[in-house]
């Protein structure tokens, strides 16, 4: 039934990903909610909460304070905790009930700018959406304020990296991993969006020849920079051996050219025949199944439970919304590469390869986190 | 990175000497912070002392994740299902059938049928006026064979009557319906952990000839329901406090609340309630009061001028354990609370007294995101609680969450032996307090 699991996990929620995508960059971020949301990010979806610290708060909203519209409490704490602490920037966004009262984050913001002079975005977020709606909207939003003057490009070739965050690249090394092969693939980083770069680093993107959007939640943030700079942008995250190779000729080819590239969605799932099912992101997804297509002539469908464009998916990928749905796909499937949060739902038949995700398993299986980039596949099928 | 206009160690708003506190609370409410220390347990680790029971969340994604997760982690994601709510549904009519719909799907999908179903709905089924009757009722007809159990995760009404830890507490016993009580035998109501079976209150109950039954022992469905049964409710957590008098309102049992306590008066007063109430005589407890103050004084011994620092997540009572501390020679420094229960007071005003200097110490405000891991600089610290070892960047700390089973004079000793300990070994903090639900298995 939609909707409805028995036994399967949830994906991180959008004020997760907002607050996952701004982590490192000196804002305030706080989300308009009663306790919950700020536990359940630093608990399970944050796994630089102990040692890096940000500026991630909740309102502490109450009944009343929702019942009666009291935004002037949120504004005035909002402005008084900025002034003790003065952030780079302050973006504001909400959990489930902001959204019944109708809460207008946009002019919350506008307010909290007048008052401190800090700049501030409100963000649409209702916790009722995936994490990728809310980094998404995040990372646009601190693009559309601070990506604002057009630098010459680099003399050399170079890059941003749009759409990393620990939810889908763990910190286990997968980042540092794909600054490591742009450099290898003759890119030099202006800035990575939004692990290990400042916000100093972010306003220089326009200077990148090209843009790699490793992440759904990095094409909006990519689009916005295409749009203002012309910067071309290609879709894909670098692992196996071929399907790396491929995404770095694209970057090269994108960079000359200026024209985009899905690079990961340059598949066909719709061929006949049982394939080795990958349920998650569908760039990293994606991605993951034309590298192994590619390494180890495997085919592959991508399963995808969570908000993306048609265009990410290849033909053949399946959309799976809920439990029931992941089921029947991976008994169709000559084997399922996932979570191991999945495993519950896969038939005992079929094998099963764990490939653990923050996003569905939050910290669960972070010891077994795998850093699939510029390393050789683990698997033989 | 971050810069802030009032310096490093402004905490201005954050910490204030308790002869200058307000009581009950000492923090003007703002921006709140969440320090990861994980071991209080939540409304999950709670509704699963249930034996043969299962949960079913009804709420929105990102309120459903926390609770998921914290399922996953203790090893129980076999008793845990979800239904999410979408903005949809929230204005289309489909609330109740939703609700009502997956989790008789749920239930039927079970390979085994569960005795219990802890339904939750979440703050805005009750800010969208959903009927949770009409939906309980439907399917209780459905599965006349299971108790439905209607649970709150609501935390945005958590200042408009009882908390959801408290209405947790209380629900734990709904299923309790009149029944004939059965003098032999006495409930401990509330608690997520089993109580010593060395401290006074187990032992005058066992020497009063009455079974001690408690939710945290119980193995099966019959024997949690056998509680029913019992003649006396006794709770001694403040947050266990609704769940005794609804017990006493609902079964006609006689509620006793004998609040956990550092004070020796109130202990001693506590346990004449107790034994007045199973018809015994009080014993002479001087004996136990000595054994305390020499435990007290050995610790002492072992922790010389360490400066002690508490947190409210170790005891609902931080100051009456400052105090007790403070009055037995420890250095006491600093407690970390956000607020202060009515039952405070009179500790507090003692502590006041004893030394005014302490400080009290806020966990929530925004400017203790950048005081954890030892920034205050002070040294070796003995700790009791995770919140005051995080934020004192410690290695040493008692590492107990709501009392830690510990109660009375025998408590007392107790703790000064783990404090003791404490000051001796040093343990991974950093690893030691992110485990979520203290005593819960864990996958980590």
């Amino acid at each position: 039934m939609k909707q409805t699991a028995r036994i399967i996990s949830i994906h991180a929620a959008d004020t997760s990903g907002v607050c996952s995508m701004l982590y490192e960059l000196g804002g305030m971020v706080v989300v308009h909610d009663a306790s919950g949301c700020n536990s359940t990010y630093s608990t399970h979806d944050e796994p630089r909460w102990y040692r890096q610290d940000s500026m991630i708060y909740i309102s502490a909203l109450t009944e009343t304070d929702a019942i009666l519209g009291n935004d002037e409490k949120l504004i005035a704490d909002i402005a008084a905790a900025a002034k003790d602490l003065s952030p780079n920037f302050i973006a504001v966004c909400g959990a489930p009930v902001p959204l019944l009262a109708g809460t207008d984050f946009p002019a919350i913001a506008a307010e909290i700018e007048a008052r401190t002079g800090i700049p501030a975005f409100g963000l649409h977020t209702s916790g009722m959406h995936s994490y990728l709606a809310g980094a998404s909207e995040a990372l646009e939003a601190v693009v559309s304020h601070f990506c604002t003057e057009a630098l010459p490009r680099t003399d050399a070739p170079s890059a941003n990296i749009i759409g990393a965050t620990p939810l889908d690249f763990s910190v286990n090394g997968a980042v540092e991993s794909v600054i490591g092969w742009l450099k290898k693939s003759g890119f030099e980083l202006v800035s990575c969006m939004a692990m290990g770069s400042t916000l100093d680093d972010i306003r220089r993107a326009s200077a990148a020849h090209v843009n790699l959007v490793v992440s759904s939640c990095g094409i909006a943030a990519a689009e916005l920079l295409r749009k203002r700079f012309g910067t071309p942008w290609i879709a894909g995250v670098p692992v196996g051996e071929k399907f790396s190779a491929r995404l770095a000729s694209a970057l090269k080819t994108a960079a000359a050219s200026g024209g985009c590239a899905l690079t990961c969605a340059e598949r066909d799932a719709s061929a006949p025949g049982r394939k080795l099912a990958i349920p998650g992101e569908a760039v990293f997804s994606g991605s993951l199944a034309a590298a192994i297509e590619a390494d180890l002539g495997t085919p592959c469908r991508v399963l995808c439970p969570l908000e993306a464009e048609d265009r990410l998916l290849a033909p053949g990928d399946l959309r799976i919304f809920d439990e029931d749905a992941a089921s029947a796909a991976f008994a169709e499937a000559s084997g399922v590469i996932a979570d191991p949060m999945y495993a519950p739902v896969c038939p005992p038949d079929v094998p099963f390869f764990r490939l653990p995700h923050e996003a569905f398993s939050g910290r669960c299986y972070r010891k077994e986190s795998l850093n699939l980039i510029d390393h050789p596949l683990p698997w033989r099928f | 990175m971050l810069k802030r206009l009032n310096g490093e160690d402004d905490m201005t708003g954050a910490e204030v000497a308790i002869r200058d506190a307000d009581f009950p609370v000492p923090f003007v409410s703002g921006l709140e912070y969440n320090a990861p220390a994980r071991g209080p347990w939540n409304i999950v680790h709670t509704g699963m002392l249930i034996p043969e029971s299962h949960q079913v969340f009804a709420c929105a994604q990102g309120c459903l994740r926390g609770v998921v997760l914290t399922a996953a982690e203790m090893l129980a994601m076999d008793r845990m299902s979800w239904i999410s709510v979408d903005k949809s549904d929230l204005f289309d009519g489909s609330l109740e059938r939703n609700i009502v719909d997956g989790t008789a799907e749920i239930i039927r999908k079970l390979p085994k049928k569960p005795r219990a179903v802890l339904l939750f709905i979440s703050c805005v089924h009750l800010f969208a006026g959903c009927d949770f009757e009409f939906m309980l009722d439907e399917l209780r007809a459905m599965f006349p064979d299971i108790d439905f159990i209607d649970c709150y995760m609501n935390p945005t009404m958590r200042k408009s009557g009882l908390t959801p830890d408290q209405l947790m507490r209380r629900q734990l016993y709904a299923p309790f319906a009149p029944c004939p009580a059965d003098p032999k035998t006495v409930n401990l109501i509330g608690n997520d952990r089993p109580t010593d079976a060395s401290s006074e209150l187990v032992q005058l109950i066992g020497n009063a000839g009455r079974e001690l039954r408690d939710i945290t022992q119980c193995r099966t469905y019959d024997e949690y329901m056998r509680m029913a049964k019992s003649q006396l409710e006794i709770t001694y957590l403040p947050t266990a406090k609704a769940s005794g008098d609804a017990l006493e309102k609902r079964l006609g049992r006689k509620h006793l609340y004998l609040p956990l306590s550092y004070d020796f008066d109130e202990i001693e007063r506590n346990l004449g309630i107790l034994a007045d109430a199973l018809g015994v005589p009080a014993p002479d407890w001087t004996g136990a009061k000595r054994k305390a103050v020499r435990a007290l004084e050995q610790a002492k011994a072992v922790i010389g001028g360490t400066p002690v620092e508490i947190d409210y997540t170790a005891t609902p009572r931080p100051v009456g354990l400052a105090a007790l501390l403070a009055e037995h020679g420890f250095r006491v420094t600093r407690v970390y609370t956000d607020a202060m229960i009515e039952e405070e007071r009179p500790a507090f005003e003692r502590l006041r007294a004893l030394a005014p200097e302490l400080l009290l110490t806020a966990t929530v405000h925004a400017k203790m995101r950048f005081a954890g891991k030892g920034v205050h600089e002070c040294g070796d610290v003995l700790a009791v609680g995770q919140k005051a070892a995080y934020f004192s960047g410690t290695k040493h700390f008692v590492n107990i969450v709501s009392g830690g089973g510990m109660y009375g004079f025998d408590g007392v000793v107790r703790l000064a032996e783990r404090m003791a300990d404490a000051a001796t070994h040093e343990q991974d903090t950093e690893t030691v307090i992110q485990y979520k639900g203290l005593g819960c298995r864990s996958c980590l």
